[in-house]
C-alpha cells in the first residue's frame, strides 16, 4: 500500500531518492486493553511518504484520524504498530532525547493559535525554547528569535511582548516562527489555517508557501478543508475512519475524485459563485450519499460502505485495498 | 503591525510580582491582611530586642491583671507580661505552621505534576494513594505520632502537612493536566523537552496562583490545628509560652479573669483571618468584580435611550404596512453601555421567505446585530439606536417582556454550537416536548407527536430511537438538526442563524444547508444567516449584507455581490478565498488584505476599510455613505466604487511584509 510518488512526480527535481517522512502501515488507537481492542482503531493501516521540498495534504472529516496521524509523527501519540521513518531513520517509537537529536528537522504549527503559546512566557523566550535546547546562547537566541520575527511580518520589538497582545493571526505567524527557528526540514501542520478569518488565513498561507520555496520545506499539511489543502500540497491523501480512501496528486483528487467518499467531500465544499454552486449542489445531491450514521460500519468491510451509493454485500465484507486508477490510488471496489 | 500595545515589561518577573500584588492590594480585607502578617512577622522576629519582659519573669504584684501601664496586655496567672509571651511565641507557631504549607502544598504540587505529565497508569497509582491518606483519620495519626516520640511539633506539623498533601493533590491535579494539555506544552514535546523541563517550565508557572492561595489557606490551618494541640496539651514543654497553650491557661480563668483569653485570642482569629483574606483575595478571578456589568448609571441613561426609541418607533409605526414576516432593520446602532459603538447604522431587510446573509470576518459586527434581533445581548451590550421593525412593531424598544413573547414564537434563533441549545440533562425527547407545550400550549400527547413530525421534518430518520437519546449520544450533524427542531417547534416565522455549520464536517454543513433550503421552501419561514464563509453564502443566501468594522459596507442580490463585487473589501474577501479557485487556476499565492480588522475603539471617521484598502485614496478621509451600486438593489460604501467598476480592477497578492505595505498605504493617506 506504499504510494510510490517518486515514479509519477514529474515535477520534483530529484527521482529515486529516500523520502523526507515515510509511514507505513501506521495503526493507532484510543485506550488500553480490552477498551482498545473493543472500539476501531483511530488510524488504521495507514502509509504515505513526502519527499524533499513535497507537501502533502492529509483531508478528512472530524475522527478521519488525520490530526491522529501527525501526534503520532511528533511523538505525541503512541502507535499500536507500523512504522514511522523520518530522513532514514525510525522514528516511531522515539523518545524525548531521540527527538532532541533529530536537531530541530521536524517541527509543528499547530491549529489554535490560543494555546500553542504559553501565556506566560515572552515571545521571545517562547522563541528561544527550541534554540537553547540545541545549546545556543541567550544572546544567540535573541537575535534569531527577532529575525525570524521580521521574516514572518513582525516587528522585532514582539519578543518582548506576551502573546495576550497578539491578534489571532499574529500569534499564528509567530507559531511559525517558532516551528521555523531552527531551520526544520519537515513541518507538520495540524489545521494551521482553520481558526483564521479569511484574511489572516490567506496572510498565513502564502507564509507557509513563501517559506517552503524559501528554504525547501517538506509540509505534511493536515486540514479539513480540501480546497486550502489544494492551495498548498502537491499531493492530497483522503482519510475516513482512519483509513486511506484516496491518493494522489492533487488536482487529480480534488478535481476528479475517483473514491465516492472524495466525490461527496468535493462536491459538499461550497463556492462563492452562486451559479457554479447551485451546479455542484446538484451533482452532490445527484451522488446520493447517506447521512454519516451513528453506528459504526461494520469491521471487515469498508469504512465508507453504509453512506455509499455505489456499496453493495461485497463491501460491507471485504476491505478493499488501494489501487491504482487513473493518477491516484483508490481504496474502492468500484472505483 | 501591533497596534497601540502598551509597552512590554522587560522583566517577566517583574510582570507577575506586579500582577499579584495589583490583586492583592486591590482588596481592603487582602491588604489588611497583608500589613497584620507583616506586622506579627517583623514583631516576632525582632522580639528579642523590644519586649519590654522575659517570658519567664514573674510579677507578683499584677497577677491576672487588665492591661496596665507596665503590661500593655495584661498578666496571666503567674504574672507574666502577656505581651511578651504572645510575641515570643509567634515566631514558633508561624514557623511550624510555615513547615506545614512547605511540606503539604510542596508535596501535593509534586504528586499532581507527576501524575499529569507521567501517564494515565502513574496517576491511577497516585490518586489511589492519596485517596487512602485521605481516609486516614489525622487526629488519631498526630496523636500516635506524640505518643510515639513525643511533642516534637516540627516533626508533627511536617506530618500534618503529608496528611494535607493529598487534599491539594486533588485541587491541583486538573490544572496540571489541563496545563499539560496545552497545545504549548506539545510543541515543547515536539522540541524533545524532558518531562521534567515540560513540568517546570510549563506546567508550574501555571499553577503559581493556586498555590499561593492555597499556601495562605493551609497556613491559617496549620496555626489553628498547632494552637488545637497545644490546648489539649500537646504544645511546646510547659514554661515556653505557645499561643494554644496560652488560650488552654485563659480558658481555666475564663470566669476571675476573662480578659486573659482576649489578647492571645484575638492575635490567633486576627492572623488566621489575615492568612484567609490573602488568599481570598489572590484567589479572586481578576475580573471578579463584574465589571462588564452595566453601572446604575449606564442602566438608567439605557432605559431613557429605550423611551426614546419607543417615541419614534411609534411615529414610525403608522406609515410602515405590516406584513406576515417581515424584517427590516434601519439605523441601528449597537453599543456598549459607556463605551464603543461595535455597529453602527446598520439597516436591511428581509423579505418574507428569503435568506439574507450577514457576512464578514469576525470582529464585524455581525452577530452582535443577528442577536440583536432577539434581544439576546450580552449584558453590559445594548442596541443603541435606529429600528429593528418586525412587522413594523420596533424590537429596538421592546421590553423584556415583549421580547419573551416574540423570542421563540415568532423568532427563533440556532447557534454555532448545537450542543449549547441542548441541556445535558434532558433527553431529547423531553426538551423538545416540554418546548412544544409552552409555545403551542398543547397537551403531552399531542406534543410527543408533534415532536415526532418535526424531527422527521429535520431529516432525521429514526426519530423515535432520537427521542430517547441524551445530547451528548448523539454526532455534531444530528445534534444541529435537533437544535433546528428544536427552533422549529414554536413556528417562526423568522430564523436567526448564528454559523450554523461552521462546527460541522462539509458534508454535513452541505446536509444541513439542504434542510435549510426546503424549510424556507416549505413553510415560508425566513432566515438572517450570520456567516464568515461566503461559498455557503453562494449556497442559501438570497441576499447579502457584507459587514466590516461595524458597518453594512455592500449589500444585494448574492449573484450580484459575489460574481461583480463593487466594495473593494467584498473584492479582497474573494480574492483571499482559497475557494474560489478551482486547482487548475489556484494562483501561486492568494491576494491578502494587509493588517487586521480594527478595534471599535479604533474605527476612523473616515472610510474603516481605508487603511487596509490598495485603492485608498485622500476622499477616503471623509465618512462614506451606503450609496446605490447600479446593479438592482445594490448598495455599496465606497466613493471608488464607480470607478473601480470601470477600470475593472482586481484585488492584487501582495508579496511585501503586511506592516510595509501598511506603512506606505497610512502615509499616501497622509
Amino acid at each position: 500500500m506504499i504510494i510510490e510518488t517518486a515514479e509519477r512526480q514529474d515535477t520534483a527535481a530529484v527521482a529515486p531518492e529516500q523520502p523526507m517522512l515515510e509511514v507505513k502501515d501506521l495503526v493507532v488507537r484510543y485506550g488500553r486493553g480490552r477498551k482498545a481492542a473493543a472500539v476501531p482503531a483511530a488510524v488504521d493501516g495507514v502509509s504515505f511518504s513526502i519527499l524533499r521540498g513535497e507537501t502533502v495534504g492529509l483531508v478528512g472529516e472530524s475522527g478521519s484520524g488525520k490530526s491522529t496521524i501527525g501526534k503520532a509523527i511528533l511523538g505525541l501519540q503512541k502507535s499500536a504498530g507500523g512504522t514511522i521513518t523520518f530522513q532514514g531513520k525510525d522514528i516511531t517509537r522515539a523518545g524525548a532525547a531521540e527527538r532532541r537529536a533529530l536537531g530541530g528537522e521536524l517541527r509543528a504549527v499547530f491549529q489554535d493559535p490560543n494555546s500553542s503559546l504559553n501565556p506566560r512566557q515572552t515571545i521571545g523566550a517562547s522563541l528561544a525554547e527550541p534554540l537553547r535546547l540545541r545549546g545556543a546562547t541567550a544572546l544567540e537566541a535573541r537575535d534569531k528569535a527577532e529575525a525570524m520575527l521580521e521574516r514572518v511580518g513582525l516587528p522585532r520589538e514582539a519578543v518582548d511582548r506576551y502573546p495576550s497582545q497578539f491578534s489571532g493571526g499574529q500569534r499564528q505567524r509567530i507559531a511559525v516562527a517558532r516551528a521555523l527557528i531552527c531551520d526544520p526540514q519537515l513541518v507538520v501542520c495540524d489545521e494551521a489555517v482553520s481558526a483564521l478569518d479569511l484574511s489572516t488565513q490567506a496572510q498565513v498561507l502564502n507564509l507557509l508557501a513563501d517559506l517552503r520555496d524559501e528554504r525547501g520545506l517538506s509540509y505534511l499539511f493536515i486540514a479539513h478543508d480540501i480546497s486550502v489543502v489544494q492551495f498548498l500540497a502537491q499531493r492530497v491523501v483522503v482519510l475516513y475512519r482512519g483509513q486511506v480512501m484516496e491518493s494522489g496528486p492533487a488536482a487529480a483528487v480534488t478535481e476528479a475524485p475517483k473514491h465516492p467518499f472524495t466525490q461527496a467531500l468535493v462536491a459538499a465544499s461550497p463556492v462563492p459563485r452562486p451559479a457554479e454552486q447551485a451546479q455542484r449542489r446538484a451533482v452532490r445531491e445527484a451522488l446520493g450519499v447517506r447521512t454519516a450514521a451513528a453506528v459504526a460500519a461494520t469491521p471487515g468491510g469498508c469504512p465508507f460502505s453504509q453512506r455509499c451509493p455505489l456499496a453493495t454485500e461485497l463491501c460491507a465484507s471485504e476491505r478493499p485495498a488501494l489501487r491504482r486508477v487513473g493518477a491516484s490510488d483508490v481504496a474502492c471496489h468500484y472505483a | 503591525m501591533i497596534p497601540s500595545v502598551a509597552p512590554a515589561p522587560l522583566q517577566r518577573k517583574n510582570a507577575l510580582a506586579r500582577f499579584s500584588a495589583h490583586r492583592l492590594f486591590a482588596s481592603p480585607a487582602g491588604l489588611a491582611g497583608v500589613i497584620w502578617l507583616a506586622a506579627i512577622v517583623a514583631a516576632s522576629l525582632t522580639a528579642p530586642w523590644w519586649l519590654p519582659f522575659k517570658t519567664e519573669d514573674q510579677d507578683f504584684t499584677a497577677v491576672l491583671s487588665g492591661p496596665t501601664a507596665a503590661h500593655w496586655l495584661g498578666t496571666d496567672e503567674l504574672g507574666r507580661d502577656l505581651l511578651s509571651r504572645i510575641f515570643a511565641a509567634a515566631a514558633g507557631t508561624l514557623g511550624t505552621s510555615l513547615i506545614t504549607v512547605i511540606v503539604g502544598v510542596g508535596l501535593g504540587t509534586v504528586l499532581a505534576m507527576l501524575a499529569a505529565a507521567a501517564g494515565e497508569r502513574a496517576e491511577a497509582v497516585i490518586s489511589r494513594v492519596t485517596e487512602i491518606m485521605m481516609s486516614l483519620p489525622g487526629t488519631v495519626i498526630i496523636l500516635a505520632v506524640i505518643g510515639a516520640v513525643g511533642t516534637n511539633i516540627p516533626l508533627i506539623m511536617a506530618i500534618l502537612g503529608v496528611l494535607i498533601s493529598a487534599g491539594i493533590y486533588r485541587v491541583m491535579l486538573g490544572q496540571a493536566k489541563s496545563l499539560q494539555s496545552q497545545l504549548y506544552v506539545d510543541a515543547a514535546k515536539v522540541d524533545g523537552v524532558s518531562t521534567l523541563g515540560i513540568s517546570l517550565r510549563h506546567v508550574l508557572p501555571g499553577l503559581t496562583n493556586t498555590i499561593v492561595v492555597q499556601s495562605a489557606l493551609i497556613f491559617a490551618v496549620g496555626m489553628l490545628i498547632q494552637a488545637g494541640l497545644a490546648f489539649i496539651g500537646f504544645g511546646p514543654p510547659i514554661p515556653q509560652p505557645s499561643w494554644g497553650g496560652m488560650i488552654q491557661g485563659a480558658s481555666q480563668h475564663v470566669y476571675d479573669a476573662p480578659w486573659l483569653m482576649v489578647p492571645t485570642g484575638a492575635v490567633l482569629a486576627l492572623t488566621v483571618l489575615a492568612a484567609n483574606a490573602i488568599g481570598n483575595a489572590l484567589g479572586k478571578a481578576p475580573n471578579a468584580s463584574a465589571s462588564h456589568l452595566p453601572s446604575a448609571a449606564a442602566r438608567r441613561q439605557r432605559v431613557k435611550a429605550v423611551s426614546a426609541l419607543a417615541v419614534a418607533a411609534t411615529a414610525a409605526d403608522s406609515d410602515a404596512a405590516p406584513a406576515n414576516g417581515h424584517l427590516s432593520v434601519r439605523g441601528l446602532s449597537v453599543g456598549v453601555d459607556g463605551g464603543p459603538r461595535l455597529v453602527t447604522d446598520v439597516s436591511f431587510d428581509v423579505e418574507q421567505g428569503t435568506v439574507l446573509g450577514l457576512v464578514g470576518e469576525s470582529g464585524c459586527g455581525k452577530t452582535m446585530t443577528a442577536l440583536s434581533l432577539l434581544g439576546l445581548l450580552p449584558s453590559g451590550v445594548a442596541a443603541a439606536g435606529g429600528q429593528i421593525l418586525w412587522n413594523g412593531k420596533n424590537l429596538a424598544a421592546a421590553t423584556d417582556r415583549e421580547m419573551e413573547a416574540i423570542r421563540g414564537r415568532e423568532i427563533a434563533l440556532i447557534s454555532q454550537e448545537p450542543m449549547r441549545a441542548l441541556d445535558p440533562m434532558f433527553t431529547v425527547g423531553y426538551q423538545l416536548t416540554s418546548a412544544i407545550r409552552r409555545l403551542r400550549k398543547t397537551g403531552k400527547a399531542d406534543a410527543r407527536k408533534e415532536a415526532l413530525s418535526l424531527l422527521e421534518k429535520v431529516g432525521i430518520v429514526d426519530a423515535e430511537r432520537i427521542l430517547k437519546t441524551y445530547p451528548h449520544q448523539i454526532s455534531g450533524g444530528m445534534a444541529q438538526r435537533v437544535a433546528i427542531a428544536l427552533a422549529l417547534s414554536g413556528r417562526p416565522r423568522l430564523l436567526v442563524a448564528d454559523e450554523p455549520t461552521t462546527a460541522l464536517d462539509v458534508t454535513v454543513q452541505a446536509e444541513i444547508l439542504s434542510l435549510l433550503r426546503s424549510l424556507v421552501k416549505d413553510t415560508g419561514m425566513s432566515v438572517v444567516m450570520v456567516t464568515h464563509d461566503l461559498g455557503v453564502v453562494a449556497d442559501i443566501c438570497d441576499n447579502v449584507a457584507v459587514m466590516y468594522a461595524g458597518q453594512v459596507v455592500e449589500s444585494g442580490r448574492t449573484a450580484n455581490i459575489l460574481d461583480s463585487p463593487r466594495h473593494p473589501y467584498t473584492l479582497a474577501l474573494l480574492a483571499a478565498d482559497p475557494h474560489a479557485n478551482s486547482a487548475a487556476d489556484m494562483p501561486d499565492r492568494l491576494a491578502t488584505i494587509s493588517g487586521q480588522v480594527p478595534q471599535p475603539k479604533d474605527w476612523p471617521a473616515g472610510c474603516r476599510f481605508a487603511a487596509r484598502c490598495q485603492f485608498a485614496g485622500s476622499a477616503c478621509a471623509t465618512p462614506v455613505p451606503l450609496l446605490a451600486s447600479g446593479s438592482e438593489d445594490g448598495l455599496v460604501r465606497c466613493v471608488k466604487a464607480d470607478e473601480l467598476a470601470v477600470e475593472g480592477l482586481e484585488w492584487l497578492a501582495t508579496e511585501v511584509p503586511t506592516h510595509r505595505v501598511l506603512k506606505i498605504v497610512e502615509k499616501d493617506l497622509a
